[in-house]
């Protein structure tokens, strides 16, 4: 489980990782991609400094002595895309670990970021409450051990924690109410 | 005695019954919110930011310093009762820690790790004290030049001595700086690469940044892993270290001290790296090196005190040269800039009430941190037990609330989900984003200075290497790119970061 986490575990090279346990993908295989995790990221840098350094050259470059604003992100967009070729390349070589890159939850995606994005839009129409409400609702959908009454009771509690810390408490200017209901 | 007034001065501003409450209030969030699984400190201090901006600026900062270290007292809990570490600093505190708990010492090993911190976190005030102000001379030889080959040393320890691959860590670094350049350009006006979005001109917030890759993307990383049963120590016992608990430990309190106070100088260093390197060190000196991961008391005091001690000495550089050296210290410059304090040098003569006022707050926060968290800690085993799902959406409500106060704009709502998305996508390429934040708040500290330097010296990139001062950081920097990358180093580096049993 934790292996899985974000928290700085590294492999050493009995294939332990920090708490003794096995650790899994170090099968010799003949995979053309061996490290996939490598492979993709060093696509996204060479993709990523490339747009940005395309970008750059509709900027003016100026000279070293006196710079564009082009002419900084230009090298820094190669620079990068470089450093994204040798990931690239080092994950194709014989001797790079193996990795896979674990499946996208895209049902816990959706939920998650859908609801952020839905408080988003209905703050300015609806108000901070009924926001509050939805986005506790929607979101609650993406765990597993969903259940109706505790989203329910959950939103309430948030909301009314809402308006008792950051209304009453901390004086943040938010609209509370719905639109319609306020003229 | 100079350092004896700036202190008194600190206190007098730091003992204001306002300030106090500042601090007090800190600490108890950061350690509500550290103690929470899943949630490290990165994510913590950027979504308890906004409520620091309707403060004052002292109060403000000090209640982000408070928050800070709460966080940190509050991981160390959860990695004791909990087999699960609430930060990456706690990943060691878990191996000892826990086992301890286990053994029925939970008590004593709140208290060793409570009582270490604290001792480690007092010793670094006093180290702040005495070596800023020095520090801040040599600061005011800089020119920019200089300013230019520091960041650029500080983000190369900060891939160096950072977990994790090193090539992709530079990779996210350069996108950072990158990022940093979104935003009007402050020499000649041009927007760039706003996309013709009006809200993009003022520059990517790196508060929301932060809590969309470090909250957002952590919260669906977790919600993946789905059957994830808590164990929870319950029996907490005797708050009282054994006498023989107690011989063990304090050895490893001094040792830890020392050397986590002289790693979180180092850019990139700070808390994790000094948890580590204390571990190492303390299994490597013990007489029965086999008890480490069975609940060694050493095992635990040592990192803790580590973890603390760099904790404060990273505000060092911070704090001498306006240079972040983590992503916590990253956060920092962001909420002193929104204050309109410019973090460097001069903040100690201009700014000396909120210098050192900050300094001797820092002490008083440590103190609180022992006072609230030993006696309460029925609070925070209660808290542990709040299922997850109704815990995230809680984060969820704080972090959206977050970023709508930063500008009181809903673009920046939309701005957090895009990089929850991202964030997420990186999780899955294991790229880590400490780095990337770092390069984002340097990103148009480093081109001004860059560019100034270059002006100066009329275009001639020579500037950079005749200059000795420059030229003597920019070595250091390459040196410590080629150590890294030389194979039998490149093996230590690992062994650092690991710690089979």
């Amino acid at each position: 489980m934790l292996s899985k986490s974000t928290a700085m575990i590294q492999i050493d090279k009995g294939g332990h990782d920090l708490f003794g346990r096995d650790a899994p993908h170090y099968k010799e295989t003949t995979v053309l991609v061996r490290n996939r995790q490598d492979f993709w990221s060093g696509a996204m840098f060479i993709a990523l400094g490339g747009a940005f350094a395309l970008k750059a050259t509709s900027y003016s470059m100026g000279t070293a002595a006196r710079m564009g604003p082009g002419y900084f992100p230009f090298w820094l967009g190669i620079v990068l895309a470089l450093m994204g070729a040798v990931v690239l390349m080092t994950a194709l070589g014989k001797r790079a670990p193996e990795t896979e890159i674990t499946r996208f939850d895209f049902r816990i995606l959706l939920l998650v970021v859908g609801s952020v994005t839905l408080y988003g839009l209905v703050l300015r129409p609806l108000g901070l409450y009924l926001s509050v409400f939805l986005l506790v609702l929607v979101s609650s959908f993406a765990s597993h051990e969903f259940n109706w009454k505790v989203a329910v009771a959950n939103g309430l509690f948030l909301v009314l924690f809402s308006y008792v810390a950051f209304i009453r408490g901390l004086g943040l200017i938010f609209p509370l109410w719905p639109a319609a209901l306020s003229n | 005695m100079e350092l004896m007034d700036n202190l008194m001065l600190g206190f007098s501003v730091a003992f204001t019954p306002e300030n106090l409450t500042y601090a007090f209030l800190g600490c108890l969030l950061g350690t509500l919110v550290g103690v929470l699984p899943g949630l490290g400190p990165v994510p913590t201090i950027a979504m308890l930011l906004p409520i620091t901006y309707v403060l004052p600026p002292i109060a403000g900062l000090i209640m982000l310093a408070g928050i800070y270290y709460g966080t940190q007292y509050g991981g160390s809990t959860t990695a004791i009762l909990v087999n699960l570490p609430g930060e990456t600093s706690a990943v060691v505190t878990v191996l000892d820690g826990h086992q301890m708990a286990r053994n029925g010492r939970a008590g004593a090993a709140l208290s060793i790790a409570a009582i270490g911190s604290f001792f480690a976190g007092s010793v670094a005030t006093v180290l702040i004290a005495a070596f800023a102000p020095p520090l801040a001379e040599v600061a005011f030889a800089f020119g920019p030049a200089e300013y230019f080959s520091l960041m650029a040393l500080g983000l190369i320890g900060a891939v160096v001595l950072a977990s994790g691959s090193l090539s992709k860590a530079i990779c996210m670094i350069l996108l950072g700086l990158l990022l940093g350049m979104v935003g009007t350009d402050v020499n000649s006006g041009v927007a760039r690469y706003d996309f013709s979005i009006p809200e993009l001109q003022d520059g990517i917030d790196f508060a929301i940044v932060a809590m969309g890759v470090f909250g957002l993307a952590e919260i669906m990383a977790n919600l993946e892993l789905k059957e994830q049963r808590v164990e929870i120590a319950d029996k907490v016992g005797s708050l009282y270290p054994s006498k023989q608990e107690f011989k063990e430990s304090w050895p490893a309190v001094v040792r830890g001290t020392a050397l986590g106070s002289a790693l979180g100088i180092l850019p990139g260093g700070g808390s994790v790296l000094s948890a580590f390197a204390s571990y190492t060190l303390e299994k490597k000196l013990s007489a029965n090196p086999e008890r480490f991961g069975k609940g060694h008391p050493a095992g635990l005091a040592g990192p803790e005190s580590a973890n603390n001690a760099g904790a404060q000495t990273s505000f060092i550089p911070l704090l001498t040269l306006g240079i972040p050296g983590n992503a916590v210290m990253a956060l920092m410059v962001g909420a002193m800039t929104i204050h309109n304090i410019q973090p460097g040098p001069q903040v100690m003569t201009s700014h000396p009430e909120l210098f050192w006022g900050l300094i001797a707050s820092m002490w008083i926060g440590n103190l609180m941190l022992v006072v609230l968290n030993l006696p309460l800690i029925g609070i925070w085993v209660k808290l542990l037990r709040v299922p997850y799902r109704m815990l995230f959406p809680a984060i969820l409500v704080f972090c959206t609330i977050g970023v709508y106060s930063l500008n009181y704009n809903v673009f920046d709502i939309f701005m957090f989900a895009v990089f929850g998305v991202v964030g997420y996508v990186w999780s899955k390429l294991k790229c880590e984003g400490a780095p990337l934040l770092l390069g984002l708040v340097l990103g148009p500290m480093m081109e001004e200075n860059f560019r100034r330097a270059l002006l100066l010296s009329r275009g001639d990139y020579t500037t950079f290497v005749t200059r000795p001062l420059s030229a003597s950081l920019l070595a250091a920097a390459a040196i410590l790119l080629v150590l890294v990358t030389l194979p039998s180093l490149r093996k230590k580096r690992d062994e650092a970061f690991v710690e089979e049993d």
